[in-house]
């Protein structure tokens, strides 16, 4: 049951990106088409499992003072994994995605996760929270990239809605700042709670260093 | 000459990090609320993704080309950036304190900002020069420390504005980065 909460609680309670505000650049550069939010997601979530497998595993082995290069290097390892898979057998959005597929690595999602609940918790909890987090992070890429699609290109996963005139703002750059925006002040509006003021520090991987030196405010 | 100004006039303003490629989001919504730690911390980005061209230059061309194990290159770049940063810190602490203790906040952060590691991959994909290499991460940094600079000003106004309940704080932020990259539109025709 506890398995279950925790795969539960990242899809909408604790998104990562609509609620703890992580995971920024990946939701607004590459969700201009459905099919692209979607590809990222699942790629970030494969990466987010293994990863928090692999930590959980490890979490006796690493030495504290060197845990934060240790985990990168997992997490890279994994990107290179899906990069080459990509490449290989899609390369149509492998081409897409582009230089965010080697970010997934700087992704503070998976960094965070791997910090706050992988270092501490065994194989099947740490397998449920990067299953619920990396599902929770693709639906809100789903959610931000069907909005940019529909509205900037008048399709959906390709498909021409027909007699729909485009807004090509919701494509370029300031789009994806403005769908954001409303997207987060309407889980706030459904949610019916004071919407966030900062980027937490809560979930943040480095908020442990950063606090040390007087914090990132 | 021409090709050198062309990457200067991308890095800052028509391909500018934050408000066209969107790397560097969340020191950009994070740190941008007061002037002096958007210095900070743009001079602490600028500082690294400089080195860092520097170092994975060499390590990509005359390690990984030879061996031909270009597919390590996000692991690589990502060891030498987070072993960089150490090695700031820990110079800066020792040889200029002064410095270590304003910037001193801002490197551990740099180490998961995804512009550093998405201009050395930028700086590969784009087959640059070894000069203009450091010129693009040169001005990158710059840009990214204009645009910090200029939404700390947008943002000190924001925050004092009166708007709809659900909008406060994040969402309200966002939607004034979406006029400042509208904004920043208007450059788009310039290196053509």
């Amino acid at each position: 049951m506890s398995n279950f909460r925790e795969f539960t609680k990242g899809l909408i309670k604790e998104n990562p990106t609509l609620v703890g505000l992580l995971g920024m650049c990946p939701t607004l550069a590459i969700t201009t088409t459905a099919v692209n939010g979607i590809a990222m997601g699942l790629a970030t979530t494969f990466v987010l499992v293994c990863s928090n497998i692999v930590i959980s595993l490890l979490k006796n082995v690493i030495p504290k003072s060197v845990k934060l290069p240790c985990y990168i290097v997992i997490i890279a390892g994994f990107v290179t994994l899906i990069e080459m898979l990509m490449k290989g057998y899609l390369p149509g959005l492998y081409k897409s995605l582009g230089t965010f597929l080697s970010l997934i690595t700087v992704n503070c999602i998976i960094l965070g996760r791997a910090e706050i609940f992988a270092s501490k918790n065994k194989v099947i909890p740490s397998i449920c929270d990067g299953l619920g987090m990396g599902l929770g992070f693709t639906l809100s890429l789903f959610a931000m990239s069907s909005v940019r699609e529909i509205f900037g290109a008048g399709s959906w996963f390709g498909l021409k809605i027909p007699y729909f005139q485009t807004l090509t703002i919701f494509i370029l750059p300031a789009g994806g700042f403005f769908v954001l925006g409303c997207i987060i002040a309407l889980v706030n509006k459904l949610a019916k709670k004071k919407p966030p003021k900062n980027i937490g520090c809560s979930s943040c991987p480095n908020a442990e260093a950063c606090a040390d030196k007087g914090g990132c405010k | 000459m021409k090709g050198i100004f062309g990457i200067i006039l991308a890095a800052m303003l028509t391909d500018n990090f934050v408000l066209s490629k969107f790397m560097g989001i969340c020191p950009f919504l994070g740190v941008s609320k007061k002037i002096n730690s958007s210095v900070g911390m743009g001079v602490a980005v600028t500082f690294v993704m400089t080195c860092a061209a520097i170092a994975t230059y060499p390590v990509y061309n005359f390690i990984l080309v030879p061996l031909n194990i270009t597919y390590l290159k996000t692991i690589a770049f990502i060891l030498i950036i987070a072993l960089f940063v150490q090695l700031v810190e820990i110079v800066l602490k020792k040889m200029i304190p002064p410095l270590y203790k304003s910037l001193g906040v801002y490197l551990p952060l740099i180490t998961t900002n995804c512009a550093v590691l998405g201009l050395t991959i930028l700086n590969i994909d784009n087959k640059y020069t070894f000069l203009e290499c450091i010129i693009n991460a040169l001005f990158s940094g710059l840009g990214f420390m204009m645009v910090l600079l200029i939404f700390s000003g947008v943002r000190s106004k924001v925050d004092e504005a009166d708007v709809p309940e659900t909008f406060k704080g994040v969402p309200s932020t966002l939607i004034a980065a979406a006029i400042l990259s509208l904004s920043f539109l208007g450059f788009s025709g310039l290196g053509k």
